[in-house]
């Protein structure tokens, strides 16, 4: 088959994983509490300026590995700030929420633009993530496959904590049913806060990835949240499988859209791809069924 | 509407950049500077305003210009086109300037042209562009593409590359500059490969790196602006494609950009300006130095910082000459005003109003420094309208 197609199947898979990585956090707050976090671009950006510092403490190989932690427990604890200061005292509408959080992101990236400068931050990979392999003719650079295996790792293990664990059993209860689950006497608040930090948390990762790629800018998380919001819309919003399933179709299109156009057109026919796509399936992927009225 | 919020801001926090405006008309005559001060072009922009600011401080203290003290209004583009069109609009109507030193991209020069137009005002601009315009009410310093772009692809043709690949930013230098040179490309029998634009800032580009592994261009011609360069280089990198083994030649990294960036991570590159640091001569050191001395020891310096510093002395010695400060007559002046020197030689410029000059070619050292490796040799005159792009139109002020 063509290298250049196979090549950009490879890069779409890398691409799929990036767009998941972001995704989960928004389409689990989504689904738990029906907000919308405008500023969890910034969990991104924020990952990626802690990776950029773990290796500055940390130089080389042990670096990477634990900027993953650092970055993902950092991005956590700035999703559960915001969500106890800001969300929680606005949840009962939306509206607001939208813009408070975008006043956040605003406030984040400015708030980064002032302490590491308006140029991008460059984090130097170890000698094993910077080589590449080849195999059927197409170059796999193992940055991209390790951020494949990540992504695969952290679908897997929300996999397990949602479905094997009691905080995933009350997770489920909360999104099928918030009300029913507050009076059997489950701490809503709490599977709210878990289910926040954990989404951001996973941004935060995702943003130690993309450090992997390019430099880490104050707006680095801007140009992953479209799509990340794209993926959980056609998703179908608040279900795992769908969002990952979404994230997959997504990259895929965005990454063989290219083989025919430039970036920027590949960009604007991936949203004509969803409009049409949620013409035909307003549901998305994977239809959420709940027990709730409303929804 | 993310760039809305931000210029709100931006705008928000400069109110009171023209403080200082009520200068006594009799002993002091009013200038504006007008660069990004906020936003992303900030890091570049700064460094332009820095250097002419320097040369303003200089010329105060050997006497000012006729006698009179140059009195600076500084004030913030913020990296939005329209801000830049508001800005140069305040300074030459509220404020009064005779002059404007300033701009960087394309957009924001745009924006500004129908002022100065209006207004009949002079604007000095020190960035190199895409050509394409010729307005009596701009002094164009920066190279124009028979000045860059054109010098760069002749130094290529002659090291033996003869297929090209051309990345650049969505926008209309990139666009313009590599119209020009397809044509160019494709009068000498010579073959583009392939040719792929990424959104301003974009840093994907893994399917661009794809298309140039596929069609193993000789050279690769790079007019990627900002961050998005860090992104190309090392995915470049990690796909297995070093300079050693694929050339590239960009036209919008600079020693600032190359030192930002990790001068590692771009080392073996090559670039095409009118002036790099390691140019030597007097004139560049003396500049150098006394840049250093007032803004850092680890200064870079840069191509449109020189410009926009030879800008300043352009315009006293046109203001001399004309013995006025009125635009129409100063910059009639400048066009007669014949050689003068500057850190990176003697220039002048031409009827065109735009800056006939050398080009050089580098090679980025792992210093963040340029090994000069090439020159135009003779002094290329401007041409604003490319013969091969733009058929039949001229330059006529």
């Amino acid at each position: 088959m063509d290298a250049l197609f196979l090549n950009q199947l490879f890069n779409g898979a890398s691409l799929a994983s990036l767009y998941l990585l972001a995704a989960l956090g928004l389409a689990l707050s989504f689904g738990l509490m029906r907000v919308i976090n405008m500023a969890h671009g910034e969990m991104l950006m924020l990952g990626g300026y802690l990776a950029w510092m773990t290796l500055l403490v940390v130089p080389g190989a042990m670096g990477i590995i634990l900027a993953i932690p650092v970055a993902f427990i950092g991005a956590a604890a700035m999703g559960g700030l915001i969500l106890s200061t800001l969300i929680r005292r606005l949840s009962a509408r939306p509206l607001d929420t939208l813009l408070a959080t975008w006043g956040v992101s605003l406030i984040l990236q400015q708030g980064a633009r002032d302490l590491f400068g308006a140029v991008g931050v460059e984090v130097r990979a170890p000698e094993w993530l910077t080589g590449s392999f080849v195999a059927f003719g197409v170059t796999l650079p193992s940055a991209r496959l390790f951020i494949i295996a990540i992504a695969a790792l952290v679908l897997g293990a929300l996999a397990l904590v949602l479905l094997k664990t009691r905080i995933g059993l009350l997770v489920r209860a909360v999104n099928q049913d918030r009300m029913m689950a507050s009076a059997t006497g489950i701490d809503v608040q709490r599977v709210d806060l878990t289910v926040f930090c954990l989404g951001s948390g996973v941004a935060g990762l995702a943003g130690v990835m993309l450090a992997l790629l390019g430099p880490v800018t104050p707006n680095v998380g801007q140009s992953y949240i479209i799509p990340a919001f794209l993926v959980v819309v056609m998703g179908g919003l608040g279900s795992i499988v769908g969002t990952t399933a979404s994230a997959i179709i997504l990259g895929l299109f965005a990454a063989l859209a290219q083989i025919f156009v430039d970036v920027s057109v590949a960009q604007m026919l991936l949203l004509v791809f969803v409009i049409l796509f949620i013409q035909v399936r307003p549901q998305g992927v994977v239809a959420v069924k709940t027990r709730q009225l409303d929804a | 509407m993310l760039a809305t919020s931000a210029c709100a801001l931006a705008l928000a926090s400069c109110s009171g950049g023209g403080d200082n405006a009520s200068a006594p008309a009799g002993d002091s005559v009013s200038v504006g500077v007008l660069q990004s001060l906020t936003g992303t072009m900030a890091i570049s922009e700064i460094t332009v305003k820095n250097a002419e600011m320097l040369a303003i401080e200089e010329i105060n203290a050997t006497g000012g210009v006729l006698g009179k003290q140059i009195n600076a209004l500084v004030e913030d583009g913020a990296s939005d086109p329209s801000t830049f069109a508001q800005k140069a609009s305040k300074l030459i109507e509220s404020d009064g300037v005779s002059t404007v030193f300033g701009g960087w991209t394309s957009a924001s020069r745009k924006a500004m042209l129908p002022v100065f137009e209006r207004t009949k005002n002079l604007l000095w601009y020190p960035v190199q562009f895409e050509g394409n315009e010729c307005s009596p009410n701009i002094m164009y310093s920066g190279a124009q593409p028979n000045q860059q772009a054109l010098p760069a692809l002749e130094w290529a043709v002659a090291q033996g590359y003869k297929s090209f690949f051309l990345v650049g930013s969505d926008y209309v230098y990139p666009r313009t500059a590599n119209l020009i040179l397809k044509k160019h490309i494709e009068k000498g029998g010579m073959q583009v490969l392939g040719e792929a634009y990424v959104p301003l800032g974009g840093t994907d580009f893994s399917g661009v790196i794809a298309k140039i592994a596929q069609a193993k261009p000789a050279i690769i011609i790079n007019t990627l602006n900002g961050d998005s360069n860090v992104a190309f280089f090392k995915q470049m990198q990690a796909a297995g494609i070093s300079p050693k083994t694929m050339p590239v030649m960009s036209f919008s990294i600079g020693e600032q950009e190359a030192q930002a960036m990790g001068a590692g991570l771009v080392e073996g590159s090559y670039a095409a300006w009118n002036y790099f640091q390691s140019l030597t001569g007097e004139a560049n050191a003396k500049f150098i130095a006394a840049y250093k001395a007032k803004f850092g020891k680890d200064a870079a310096i840069t191509d449109p910082m020189v410009h926009g510093y030879l800008d300043v002395y352009a315009w006293k010695a046109a203001v001399e000459k004309a013995k006025s400060f009125e635009p129409d007559a100063v910059r009639k002046a400048a066009a007669s005003l014949g050689g003068f020197a500057t850190p990176m030689g003697t220039v002048s410029f031409a009827a065109n109003q735009s800056l006939v000059q050398k080009a050089y070619i580098g090679k980025l050292k792992a210093d963040g420094q340029f090994e000069i490796i090439a020159d135009s040799g003779k002094d290329i005159a401007p041409e604003p309208y490319d013969a091969l792009a733009f058929p039949g139109k001229t330059c006529k002020l």
